[in-house]
Parts: structure tokens; C-alpha cells; sequence
């Protein structure tokens, strides 16, 4: 299935809600979980201080990005890792082809990685006839389905158990009715070989610790510590941003995260990984390589507005409780990242009139502002990127002259309730569409009760 | 007390009811209720919708209409947020202090009835009363109104009967809801499919109730939808 594309949102949110209902069933009753176990575990902590201490650290780290990535490199190569940049998705993947030629790779394990769907890993390597087998559960179940992952976290988060059991019945042939518990083991049973097989792994990386050079990935299945490990070589993508100058900021950032993503005080596997199988080691990869990816991060590093943008540690918890996300999930925002940070992200990364209207889809309700742990201002740079739209001739023709004519009535006393009055005369039962606007409201709901007479005739007439 | 009345364009036209109830309601707490009939538009339709240059001049409109005000009351959180979080960024030097001095002195208007008048009880006049509260998300969050509506209503009698959602947003959200109809419309579901069985649905925000009402005469909903102004006046009675 090709992911549609941002500017397609309208239709394929729409499409959604109309022929596939049980993915807002499904989305909804998830997120709230997830967000209900959040609030728990937030409960636990002292997490306004956390949330602000994890906020400087990160600006910290955004102000010194220069000096900690080249502290990252020279301890990763101290490490025994072989450590390259990349500037574009084409240049991290051109060095990943390298890799696969140099070393004759014909299999391909992943933990799972939003960074390697930002670049396109899977397609790629697809492409040169490499074989690539995701390995996190909700992954692999999308990579058999064919889909783009749903959700930052929980990728398959849009699709029911049952679901799962009519695809394992297709490909594995368990039964039906299977519980959950044995469709797990028969994933586990067919990726146990694929571990075993794989010459390579690829992962992301939650962290990498500047001090140190030490990347610290976040799971709960044990498949990230297995693809890093089990194959020959692991190759590690790693946007700039994740960088923590200290062991001791990563303590807290493991919380945090997990305390975020799902309430868990941390993740069942936390993996750290400072380079290649050492001598007298009996286990590990032979070659570790770091992939530095830039992919439009410094541009935004550059924006004197969005920049807070590159805090994002990704723990979804924007997504769980952005109400506009539970309508749909996250394949009709057509972008790798969806719901309140993709719309963010999306101007940033692919440029702002590649991402509209992106920016546009949220009803500013500040919900995920509340929750997010490093405290990136969602809605005012929502607010950033429509008025840089507005800015840009990004908006409908019709809708910049009205607003320009509704400015200017507003600031005529008189002009302004003689404009209003308009209202009464919309035809409703038709729809309302003799004003554009309106006929997205009729479409859906009852048109307004409109006042018998305005307030300012109430007013002058006299209020008892 | 001398209070300027900022009635909202969607009040003036939507909600005149509640608008004249809310100066019914303040004249009744001994409130000296001006209408400045110069006022339009606080700007945020324009303004949610990135439209920064005419936004400007809806605020500096209002900022005239309301200079002399000693307090400006409007019967919508979402307006009211307008002013007090973004008018001052909006501007810079001597108007920007403008800006913030009207910010300090804008209050939605159970915000202005529980933090400025003290009130505590309005009468029991919605005794017997089940009612649900939406919180609208402005009055919420830019304007930290949580306590001051239920409050009010309580000690008016109504039961307020807890809503899973009532903090969630209604999918209103100015142009949005024409933007996206059919998930503004799902997000209007969740509220409706969650509402408790009640007598009334009331909120500070004619917006959502708008956004609410709109969506529950389409679906078949019978629940009233009523703005707090005419309910908190009501408990007066």
C-alpha cells in the first residue's frame, strides 16, 4: 500500500471515519489506555519538575549540538564504531548500501525505528534485493499487512486482535480463534530464525550519550537487544537531536520516556551499547556502525520559532491524547510522524507546502501541551506554521479575502453587526453554501439557532 | 463595580439570551454593566486560522472599545483567552503594555464572579437539576478556569454529574470544524457518546455549545444545550 500523501488528509480522514469505523473504535480505546497509564505513572513522580528539568537539558543539548556530536564521534570510534554522517535520506542510505555491499549482506533484521521509515530503509534495501524482516511485533504485523506504522509507539495500534488473527491465519495458519498469546508464539517461533539467519541489524537509538558514546535503545520484547546483537554487523541510524551529554540526563530520559510513551517507570529492555564485541567477549556484533543523520534537522534547528520542535523524544503521548488523532490514527496524515508532532514536524522536514494541511489539523485544544515531557509549545507553533502559511499564499484565495474583509468590517463599528447580520440570511436548508465555509459545518451537524435579535438590539432596547 | 460587557460576535448573534441574562446576572450582584457598542470581534477566528496582520487590527479595535473598562466580562472562555494570552504578543512598547494591562483586566465570567466578587453561592434556584459541564479547552487551559463554573453550579443546586469527557475537546475549533467536518464531527461524538444521562449540558463557551448542539439535533440527541450565563442566572432565582 503507498502512504497517501499529507495534502490528501481531508479525504483519507475522511474516508476513514466512513469505511473503516472500527479503526476510531480501535485508536480511541488504545490511546486512552496508554494515556490513562501516563497520568498514573506521572502521579508517582514529582512530573512538573522532571518535565522541566528534561526541557533544559534538551535546550542545553540543541545550544551545544556542534561540541556534543563531535564528543559522540570521538568516544564511538574510542569504542571500536565506525561512525558516519549523513546529510540527506539520500546520503543515509547511500552509506547503508555500502555497508550491505561491503559486507555481502542478504538478510536484514530491524528493530523497530520512526528514523528508518523517515528514510525510506526498508524500500531501499527491498530495492537491491536484500531481504528485511521487522522484528517488533506491532512491525512485523504492519509489514505483513503491507502498512505504514499507525502510531510512534505502538505502530498496529489501528488494528484489532481479531485482525491479527485473520492475518496469522493466512500466513501461518492458526486457527481463528486463536488467543493472543499463541499468535505472539508463532511470530516469535518465525522471528527466532530470522535473528538466527540475519547477517545484519538495524535499529534507531532513543539516546546517545555524548560522555560516553553510548546508544540506549527502549523496548519491551527483547527484539531490539537481539537484532543489535545476534547478527554480524548493526548499524545504528541516529538522528542528531537524540544526543544527552551525560549518563547521569540518561537516567532521567529513560524514565521519562517510558513514563510517557506507556506508564511503564521504564522499559522492560533498555539496551546500551557502546560499540563492537570486545576481545574475550562470547557475544555482540563484529562491526557497530553509527549513522548521524541530519534529514532537515538543522534547518529547524535554525528556525528561531520551531526549533523547540528537536526536543521531541518521541513517546507518542501527544498522540494519545490529541482527540483530532483517536478519530483516525495515524495513516491519513500520509507523513512517518502523525497526530499533534507530526503536524509539527511535517513543515519542518518535508517543507511547509509539501505538509499542508498538516498544520491546519488540529483544533488547537492544548491537550497535548499538557502532556508533553519535554514541554514542546504544540499548539503555538501549530499557530507558527499557519500564520508562516498565511504568510506564503499556502491558504485558499477565497478564504484571504474574507478574513482581510472581515478584518475590516471589524474594525468599523456599525460595519461589523451589519456584516453579522449576514447570518440571518444564510440559506441553511440548502446547506449554507452560498458562504463557503458553511457548507462544511451543514454537512455534519444542524445549522445554528440564529437569535431572534442580536444582543446589541437587546441591548439598546434595554435588558430588565 | 463598573464592568464592560464583551458580548462575542457569536454571541451577539447566537447567544443573545445568555448575553442579556450575564448583564441580568451581574446587575443582580450590584455590577454596573456598560455594552460599548463600538466592540466586533476579539480576532481569534482570524487568528487560529494564521491570519496574524488582521488579527492585529481586530485586537487593537477591541483595545480601544475596552480602554476605559476597569473590567471586561465575556461570556466565552475561548474569547476571553484571546485577550489575556495572545493580545500582548501581538504588539510591542507602549501598546504592548496596553495590551497586557487589558489582559489583567479581561475575566470569563464565572472566572470574574468567583475571583472578583467573591461569590460563593448565586441562590439554589437549580436545585433538582442534573446537569453535565463542558470544558470548553481555552477556559481550561489559557485561562486555568476549572473549579469557578462547576462550583457556581453546584452551589446552585444542580448535580453536576461526572462526564469521562468533559475535558475533552468538541472538535469546534473555529475553521476546523469547516476544515475537517467529518473529524470534527467524531470528536463531537465521543462527547456525545459519553454524556451521562442529564437534564441539561451547559458550558462557557457558546462555540462548543454551538459545535455540540449542532451535532446532537443531527444525530437525534434530545438533551438541552444551554449556556452557563442562563443557568448561573437562573440559580438566582
Amino acid at each position: 500500500m503507498t502512504r497517501a500523501r499529507p495534502a490528501d488528509y481531508p479525504q483519507a480522514a475522511a474516508a476513514t471515519l466512513r469505511d473503516t469505523p472500527e479503526v476510531r473504535d480501535a485508536v480511541t480505546a488504545a490511546t486512552r489506555t496508554f494515556d490513562t497509564h501516563r497520568r498514573e505513572s506521572w502521579a508517582q513522580i514529582d512530573a512538573e519538575r522532571w518535565r522541566d528539568w528534561c526541557r533544559d537539558v534538551k535546550d542545553h543539548v540543541l545550544t551545544h549540538l556542534d561540541d556534543l556530536l563531535e564528543q559522540a564521534e570521538v568516544r564511538l570510534v574510542a569504542n571500536g564504531a565506525t561512525v558516519h554522517w549523513a546529510e540527506g535520506a539520500y546520503d543515509a542510505l547511500a552509506t547503508l548500501g555500502r555497508i550491505v555491499d561491503a559486507e555481502g549482506v542478504r538478510r536484514v533484521v530491524k528493530a523497530k525505528s520512526m528514523l528508518t521509515e523517515e528514510l525510506g530503509v526498508n524500500t531501499f534495501l527491498e530495492g537491491r534485493g536484500v531481504h528485511v524482516r521487522e522484528t517488533d511485533l506491532g512491525e512485523y504485523i504492519i509489514q505483513l499487512l503491507g502498512e505504514p506504522p499507525s502510531h510512534i509507539v505502538g505502530p498496529a495500534i489501528h488494528r484489532s486482535v481479531d485482525d491479527c488473527r485473520r492475518l496469522f491465519h493466512r500466513h501461518f495458519g492458526t486457527p481463528l480463534d486463536a488467543t493472543p498469546e499463541a499468535l505472539a508464539a508463532t511470530a516469535r517461533q518465525a522471528l527466532r530464525e530470522e535473528f538466527l539467519a540475519a547477517d545484519l541489524g538495524i535499529s534507531g537509538c532513543n539516546f546517545l550519550v555524548a560522555e560516553t558514546g553510548t546508544l540506549a535503545l527502549i523496548e519491551n520484547e527483547g527484539n531490539i537487544r537481539l537484532s543489535t546483537s545476534a547478527p554480524r554487523v548493526h548499524v545504528a541510524f541516529v538522528g542528531i537531536e537524540k544526543i544527552l551529554p551525560r549518563m547521569v540526563d540518561l537516567s532521567g530520559f529513560l524514565q521519562i520516556t517510558a513514563r510517557g510513551a506507556t506508564g511503564q517507570p521504564i522499559g522492560t529492555y533498555v539496551s546500551l551499547i557502546r560499540g563492537p564485541r570486545g576481545e574475550g567477549e562470547s557475544d555482540g556484533p563484529e562491526q557497530v556502525h553509527v549513522v548521524l543523520v541530519d534529514n532537515g534537522r538543522t534547518t529547524l534547528l535554525a528556525d528561531d520559532v520551531a526549533w523547540e520542535t528537536l526536543r521531541c523524544v518521541r513517546c507518542g503521548a501527544c498522540l494519545n491524547i490529541c482527540p483530532v488523532y483517536r478519530q483516525t490514527g495515524g495513516h491519513p496524515y500520509g507523513f512517518t510522524y502523525s497526530g499533534p508532532i507530526g503536524a509539527i514536524l511535517a513543515p519542518a522536514l518535508l517543507g511547509l507546502e509539501e505538509a499542508m494541511p498538516l498544520p491546519f489539523a488540529s483544533s488547537l485544544c492544548g491537550a497535548c501541551a499538557d502532556v508533553c515531557p519535554v514541554r514542546i509549545p504544540i499548539p503555538d507553533l501549530l499557530l507558527h506554521w499557519r500564520a508562516r502559511a498565511v504568510e506564503a499564499g499556502l491558504t485558499p484565495l477565497g478564504e484571504r479575502v474574507a478574513m482581510r474583509a472581515y478584518a475590516a468590517a471589524a474594525e468599523r463599528p456599525g460595519g461589523f453587526s451589519g456584516a453579522g447580520s449576514l447570518l440571518r440570511y444564510v440559506p441553511w436548508k440548502r446547506g449554507g453554501r452560498a458562504l463557503p465555509v458553511l457548507g462544511g459545518w451543514s454537512a455534519e451537524r444542524d445549522p445554528p439557532e440564529i437569535s431572534a435579535r442580536p444582543f446589541h438590539k437587546l441591548w439598546r432596547e434595554g435588558i430588565e | 463595580m463598573r464592568v464592560a460587557l464583551f458580548a462575542t460576535c457569536l454571541g451577539d448573534r447566537l447567544f443573545a439570551d445568555a448575553c442579556a441574562d450575564a448583564v441580568r446576572l451581574l446587575r443582580r450582584l450590584g455590577c454596573d454593566v456598560a455594552f460599548p457598542e463600538a466592540q466586533t470581534c476579539c480576532g481569534q477566528p482570524a487568528f487560529n486560522a494564521g491570519y496574524v496582520a488582521e488579527a492585529r487590527r481586530m485586537a487593537r479595535h477591541t483595545m480601544r472599545v475596552f480602554a476605559d473598562a476597569d473590567h471586561v466580562v465575556l461570556p466565552s472562555g475561548s474569547c476571553a483567552g484571546m485577550l489575556h494570552r495572545y493580545y500582548p504578543d501581538f504588539f510591542e512598547g507602549a501598546e504592548r503594555v496596553r495590551a497586557g494591562q487589558l489582559a489583567g483586566r479581561t475575566w470569563e465570567l464565572s472566572q470574574f464572579l468567583v475571583r472578583v466578587l467573591g461569590v460563593v453561592d448565586l441562590g439554589g434556584g437549580l436545585r433538582g437539576r442534573r446537569v453535565a459541564y463542558h470544558h470548553g479547552c481555552h477556559a481550561l487551559r489559557e485561562l486555568g478556569v476549572h473549579d469557578e463554573p462547576v462550583s457556581l453550579l453546584r452551589a446552585g443546586g444542580a448535580e453536576v454529574v461526572p462526564w469521562e469527557a468533559d475535558q475533552e475537546c468538541c472538535g469546534f475549533g473555529g475553521l476546523f470544524s469547516t476544515k475537517f467536518p467529518p473529524v470534527s464531527a467524531g470528536m463531537a461524538d465521543r462527547k456525545l457518546e459519553s454524556l451521562p444521562a442529564v437534564d441539561v449540558v451547559t458550558s462557557a463557551d457558546g462555540g462548543c455549545l454551538m459545535q455540540m448542539a449542532g451535532r446532537a439535533g443531527r444525530r437525534g440527541f434530545a438533551t438541552p444545550f444551554r449556556h452557563l450565563a442562563s443557568l448561573l442566572l437562573e440559580a438566582t432565582a
